[in-house]
C-alpha cells in the first residue's frame, strides 16, 4: 500500500492556480491543516481570522456573497459544534458556496474529546442545502476539492491529513453521490466511510477466505444520500448489512443506511459499527480497537449476521498500519 | 448623498416611520414600536443623506414569500435590490437589528422605494414582509435574526469589496443589546486588523433590551472605549439629530480603521405614553385601556406613507 503525504496541500495549490476566487480562511490551525504552503504561495488569498471561528464563518459568508469562494480550514469539530448557528444562518440558509474543510475527523486526533468530531455527520445531515463529503484515501483527497467546488453551495468535508494511504487507483477519482464498489458478493454488504474503509479492507479478504461472500462499498458522499449503488447493494445481500464509520452510530452513515432500508422496505438485519458515546484522548489505533471500530469487530458483526463462528483472530488479519499521532 | 430622494422637510421620513408603526401597533395591538421611535432619525439620515445607493431594483409591491434559497431557488427577488443593484461605487446597507424590519419597510415606503400599500402585507402570513426580515424582505441583504452574525457578514463583504478595489462603503445598522454577543467583538477585532475603513457600524444605542434596560442586564459601557480598544474608530452622537448622525458617519476621521457610530437614543421619542413602559419596550403591546392616549398621539402626528 502506497502512503501519500500532505496530499491536500498539493491538491489545493494546483487547484488554486486555476481558480483565483478561491481564498483560504484559518482560525490559527492552518499549519495543522495543510495550508502552510498555500499561505506562502498566495499570502494575499490567505486570511488569518484568529481563534474566532464564529466570526470566521459569517465573514466567509460576506466574501462568498461578493463572488469569492472561501475554504475554511480548521479542525472539523470547530467547524460544526462550535459554530452551528453561524454555519446555518450565515451560510447554509442563503446557500452560499463556502467549503468547510474539517480536519482530524472522529478519532483521528490525539486531542481528546474536545477535538473529536464524533457527531458532525449526524448534526449536519439535518442542515438543508449542505453537502457532506468524507475522504477515505489519497485519491479522494485529490478529488474532493473539485467536487466541493462543483456543488456550488455549502459543503462540509471530513478531510484527512499527512500520511494517508492510496487505496483507490489515482485515475479513478472520487465521484459525487456515488459509492465505490471494492468487492462483489452476495452474503453480506459492508458499507464503510472515511478511515474505516482501510480498516474494513483488512477484514474483507479474510472473510472471503472463510467462505463469506462480501460486497464492500466505500461511501464518500454522506449528504445527499440518494446513491442508487447503495440501494442496490443493501437489496442484494442475503444475510444483512454492516455499516462502519468513524463517528457515533446515531445520525451518520449507519443511520442514513437504516433510513434508506426502511424507506425501501429492505427487511434485513443491520449492524452499525461506530462509537456509542464520547471517547477520550489516545492514539487512533488504540481508540479504534478500544471502541470496536476495527477489522475484528467487523468480522464479529458478520458472524452475528451469518450465525456461524468464523474463528478469526487478530493474527489472521493483516497488520494495522502504524500512524504517528503525536502532533496536534 | 442619496440623490434620488429629498424629503419635503428634514424629519419627514422619521415622522412617517413613527406614524406608520404606531398605526400598525394600534391596529394589531402591538409592534416593535420603541425601535421605530429610537431609530427613526438614524434611518432617515442613512437613507436620505449618508448612503450612496443606486435606484431601487426591488419590486414595487409586496409579493408572496418567494421560497427558501437553495440549489433550485437562487433567483428569488432579493431584499437588497431595494438598495439598488450592486455597483463598485455604491454603498451597501446591512440591517443587523432585524427586529427593525417594520422600520426599514416604512422608510423604503417613505422614500419612494416601496409601494406604501405594501405595508398592508406586513406580518401577514405567506408574504415577504415578515416581522423579522430575511434575505427576501425589502431592504434586507441577509437573514439577521440570530444576533451577532450580520456584522461579520457585512465586514466580510467590506473585506471583499476592498480586495476588488471597489470604492463604495458597507454600512451595518445595529442595536446596542446585540453588542453583548461575543461574535460582535470577534468581528470588530478582525475589521480593525484588516484596516477596513470602508466599513461603518451605526448603533442605535437605545439602552433597552428584552428584559429591561441594557445597563441592568449586562455591562456594555464604556462602549466607545471598547470599540477603540478592539481597533475601530468611534464617534458618539445624539441619535435623534439627523445632522449629528450624518456628521458622525461622514465626517469622523477613521482612515485605516472601521468606524463605529454610537447614536444615543431613547425608545420613547415622539410617543410620550411609552415613558410609562420604560424600560420594558422590546415589543410594545397597547392594551385596550391604553388605546385612547396612543390614538391621540397618532392623530396629532403629521405625515404617513410617502413623504
Amino acid at each position: 500500500m502506497k502512503i501519500e503525504v500532505n496530499t491536500h496541500e498539493k491538491t489545493l495549490l494546483r487547484f488554486a492556480a486555476d481558480h483565483p476566487e478561491l481564498v483560504v480562511l484559518s482560525a490559527d490551525l492552518g499549519s495543522s491543516c495543510e495550508v502552510k504552503a498555500f499561505r506562502a504561495r498566495y499570502p494575499e488569498r490567505y486570511f488569518t481570522m484568529g481563534i474566532a471561528e464564529q466570526n470566521m464563518c459569517s465573514w466567509a459568508a460576506g466574501l462568498a456573497r461578493e463572488g469569492y469562494r472561501p475554504f475554511l480550514h480548521t479542525f472539523s469539530v470547530f467547524l460544526y459544534r462550535r459554530i452551528l448557528d453561524q454555519l446555518e444562518m450565515s451560510v447554509a440558509y442563503p446557500n452560499l458556496p463556502v467549503v468547510f474543510v474539517g480536519f482530524v475527523p472522529g478519532l483521528t486526533t490525539p486531542g481528546g474529546v474536545s477535538h473529536q468530531s464524533i457527531n458532525d455527520v449526524g448534526v449536519l445531515r439535518t442542515v438543508p442545502n449542505l453537502a457532506i463529503l468524507e475522504v477515505g484515501d489519497a485519491t479522494e483527497i485529490e478529488g474532493v476539492t473539485q467536487l466541493a467546488w462543483d456543488w456550488n453551495g455549502p459543503v462540509f468535508v471530513r478531510m484527512l491529513r499527512k500520511e494517508v494511504p492510496r487505496l483507490f487507483p489515482a485515475d479513478r477519482p472520487m465521484e459525487f453521490n456515488r459509492a465505490r464498489v471494492l468487492s462483489e458478493g452476495e452474503d453480506v454488504t459492508v458499507l464503510s466511510s472515511g478511515i474505516c474503509t482501510e480498516e474494513a479492507m483488512r477484514a474483507t479478504a479474510v472473510l472471503r477466505e472463510k467462505g463469506v461472500s462480501v460486497q464492500h462499498l466505500h461511501v464518500s458522499t454522506l449528504k445527499p444520500f440518494t446513491d442508487p449503488t447503495v440501494l442496490a447493494a443493501v437489496k442484494r445481500c442475503r444475510l444483512g448489512v454492516v455499516t462502519m464509520e468513524n463517528h457515533v452510530i446515531t445520525g451518520g452513515l449507519g443511520s442514513a443506511v437504516a433510513e434508506l432500508m426502511a424507506e425501501h422496505a429492505v427487511g434485513k438485519p443491520l449492524r452499525r459499527i461506530g462509537l456509542s458515546g464520547y471517547a477520550h484522548g489516545a492514539s487512533r489505533m488504540y481508540l479504534m480497537k478500544k471502541y470496536g471500530i476495527d477489522a475484528l469487530r467487523l468480522t464479529s458483526a458478520v458472524e452475528e449476521l451469518s450465525g456461524k463462528r468464523l474463528n478469526i483472530t487478530e493474527d489472521d488479519l493483516s497488520t494495522a498500519r502504524f500512524v504517528d499521532y503525536l502532533e496536534v | 448623498m442619496n440623490a434620488d430622494f429629498v424629503p419635503s422637510r428634514p424629519g419627514a421620513v422619521a415622522s412617517s416611520i413613527r406614524k406608520q408603526i404606531l398605526g400598525i401597533a394600534l391596529k394589531s395591538g402591538g409592534c416593535y414600536l420603541a425601535q421605530a421611535c429610537s431609530s427613526a432619525e438614524i434611518v432617515e439620515a442613512l437613507y436620505t443623506r449618508i448612503l450612496k445607493l443606486g435606484p431601487s431594483a426591488g419590486l414595487w409591491d409586496a409579493i408572496p414569500f418567494p421560497g427558501v434559497p437553495g440549489p433550485e431557488n437562487m433567483d428569488y427577488p432579493r431584499g437588497s435590490a431595494y438598495h439598488g443593484l450592486p455597483a463598485a461605487d455604491k454603498d451597501r446597507f446591512f440591517v443587523s437589528c432585524c427586529h427593525y424590519a417594520s422600520v426599514i419597510y416604512c422608510a423604503l415606503a417613505a422614500i419612494g422605494r416601496l409601494n406604501p400599500s405594501a405595508l398592508e402585507k406586513f406580518n401577514v402570513d405567506g408574504w415577504n414582509m415578515e416581522m423579522i426580515g430575511a434575505e427576501h424582505s425589502p431592504g434586507f441583504e441577509n437573514t439577521a435574526g440570530s444576533l451577532g452574525q450580520t456584522v461579520s457578514i457585512a465586514a466580510g463583504t467590506a473585506h471583499a469589496r476592498r480586495l476588488k478595489g471597489e470604492t463604495g462603503r458597507v454600512y451595518c445598522l445595529m442595536g446596542d443589546g446585540e453588542l453583548q454577543e461575543g461574535q460582535t467583538w470577534e468581528c470588530v477585532q478582525a475589521a480593525g486588523y484588516y484596516h477596513l475603513d470602508n466599513f461603518i457600524m451605526v448603533i442605535d444605542a437605545n439602552g433597552q433590551q428584552v428584559e429591561g434596560a441594557v445597563a441592568d442586564q449586562m455591562t456594555l459601557e464604556p462602549l466607545a472605549e471598547r470599540f477603540q480598544a478592539f481597533g475601530a474608530a468611534c464617534a458618539e452622537c445624539d441619535g435623534h439629530s439627523i445632522d449629528a448622525v450624518t456628521r458622525a458617519c461622514l465626517e469622523t476621521e477613521h482612515s485605516g480603521k472601521p468606524l463605529a457610530v454610537i447614536c444615543r437614543t431613547r425608545g420613547t421619542t415622539g410617543v410620550p405614553p411609552l415613558e410609562k413602559k420604560w424600560p420594558y419596550l422590546h415589543f410594545v403591546r397597547i392594551a385596550p385601556e391604553e388605546r385612547a392616549e396612543f390614538q391621540a398621539v397618532f392623530d396629532a402626528m403629521e405625515g404617513g406613507g410617502a413623504v
